[in-house]
């Protein structure tokens, strides 16, 4: 599959029908691999595509790095599943144009989280990183230990039903369809059910980690205001301090900013160095989204985001007279 | 809680409809309780979540959202994007264990300030039955 990637990379290069190739190539260290912008065909023979390809590219056309977009006028981009979503999702929010950007897709099987591979090595450093169908294999110094791909997933791909792009110029294999059978929301249905004060107590635990290193932010491809809530100062909307008071409106404004938005692709939660769980809050937003507006995010190119759009006669029972 | 408890109920109101229905119950003498704080805003649309959340959380008992009714709005479309936007206020409230209850969105026009009196009135006194914000206790301030 990766020759049949880098083939297709090199291709679209040498026809002029791009002037760059975002993908990923094979990082420094054995359980990250890295963005990489391959520019010519000789280049292309560094893309690789893993599990540990965690990265949403998709960023690299909204952040302050627009600039991917205003230099160069053709752009090709790597997306598993859910980057294809966030793409679409930027398409209709008219931050790029579909014309612009060729979209190949890689079939999905899920990414890992380093820190679920971290806890089965049991703080032995991991040195190298081989996976081969369902099976991963983990070496170290003195130990190897060949464990299930499903216990190493990142929690985001553990409910992932859309796992290959389903807007696409060209895929490498074959794409599988959406097939909606299981319910993707069965993860959060245990925290639905908790008590008010046990939901605040759970939240409480999970925020106060936070160190506001905004990584959540940075890796976000929906997260794109070229000034940003938290670094206005006037207004001042919260305060600056890693206190629990600062951080859970920081966590809860974000939120309230990608409702509808979100694509549930993970990357924030996988970002994040001090393993917060984001995506539960993330995800019950995204199914009341559903529920109640019967929006999929990031699916339909003439859709719009949920939170700009509405219906005359919707569903207003939360509102008392 | 002693009787003289007054909450604190930061409104945000629309100024066509429900800041207007609100000063027709004042000139029409209708009583509503001083729990009630008035923002006058140039649209219910204008309020970010997080004027909510930051009133909420810097100790208001209760934080009321008044607009025009659905297709009065003065800019047309501004109060359907509210009540999109109040829905998922309202989720993300009850997801973290806060108290869903202490913010209301209510929908009142121009002539209906017998409408905003009674609203005013119940839900200061929800809020009295609810007692002090929480959240203030809890960690906030």
């Amino acid at each position: 599959m990766v020759n049949e990637l880098r083939e297709a990379a090199g291709k679209l290069l040498d026809d002029g029908k791009v002037d760059l190739v975002i993908g990923w190539a094979k990082g420094s260290l054995p359980l990250a691999s890295t963005p990489v912008f391959i520019s010519s065909s000789d280049e292309a023979d560094q893309l690789v595509f893993d599990s540990t390809c965690g990265n949403n590219l998709t960023v690299y056309f909204t952040k302050d790095n627009k600039k991917i977009s205003r230099d160069r006028k053709k752009v090709g981009i790597f997306v598993k599943g859910c980057d294809s979503r966030s793409l679409v999702l930027n398409i209709t929010e008219k931050q790029l144009k579909r014309e612009d950007v060729t979209i190949i897709g890689v079939p999905c099987s899920g990414v890992i989280d380093t820190r679920k591979v971290r806890r089965k090595a049991e703080g032995r450093e991991v040195l190298e990183y081989s996976q081969d169908g369902d099976t991963v294999t983990i070496k170290g110094k003195e130990f190897e230990l060949s464990v299930p791909l499903e216990e190493l997933l990142s929690n985001a791909c553990l409910s992932c039903l859309r796992k290959d792009a389903e807007e696409y110029d060209l895929f490498i294999g074959e794409p599988r369809k959406f097939s909606g059978e299981s319910d993707p929301y069965s993860d959060i249905e245990e925290y639905e059910n908790l008590s008010a004060d046990e939901r605040w107590e759970r939240m409480n635990e999970e925020y106060s980690k936070c160190i506001r290193c905004y990584a959540c932010r940075n890796v976000c491809p929906s997260c794109y205001c070229n000034v940003c809530f938290v670094d206005q100062n006037d207004p001042q909307w919260i305060g600056k301090t890693p206190e629990i008071t600062d951080t859970m409106i920081f966590h809860i404004i974000r939120n309230l900013h990608i409702a509808g938005r979100c694509v549930e692709c993970g990357a924030c939660e996988r970002a994040c160095p001090m393993d917060i769980r984001l995506l539960y809050l993330n995800r019950k937003v995204a199914k009341e989204v559903r529920e109640r507006f019967g929006s999929d995010t990031g699916t339909d190119l003439d859709q719009k985001p949920a939170m700009a759009d509405f219906r005359e006669d919707e569903n207003q029972d939360f509102i008392m007279g | 809680m002693d009787k003289k408890y007054v909450p604190r109920i930061t409104s945000f109101l629309c100024k066509w409809c429900s800041y207007t229905g609100a000063d027709l119950a004042g000139t029409s003498r209708l009583q509503y309780p001083t729990a009630i704080i008035p923002i006058k805003v140039m649209c219910s649309s204008r309020v970010d979540p997080v004027f909510i959340l930051r009133a909420f959380l810097k100790g208001s008992d209760g934080v009321l959202l008044g607009g025009c009714h659905p297709g009065d709005c003065h800019y047309e479309t501004g109060n359907y994007h509210t009540r999109r936007r109040f829905a998922i206020v309202k989720t993300v409230f009850e997801s973290l264990g806060l108290e869903a209850e202490r913010i209301r969105l209510s929908w009142i026009s121009a002539s209906e300030g017998p409408k905003f009196a009674r609203v005013a009135n119940e839900f200061t006194e929800t809020i009295i039955a609810m007692g002090e914000n929480p959240v203030k206790k809890k960690i906030f301030l």
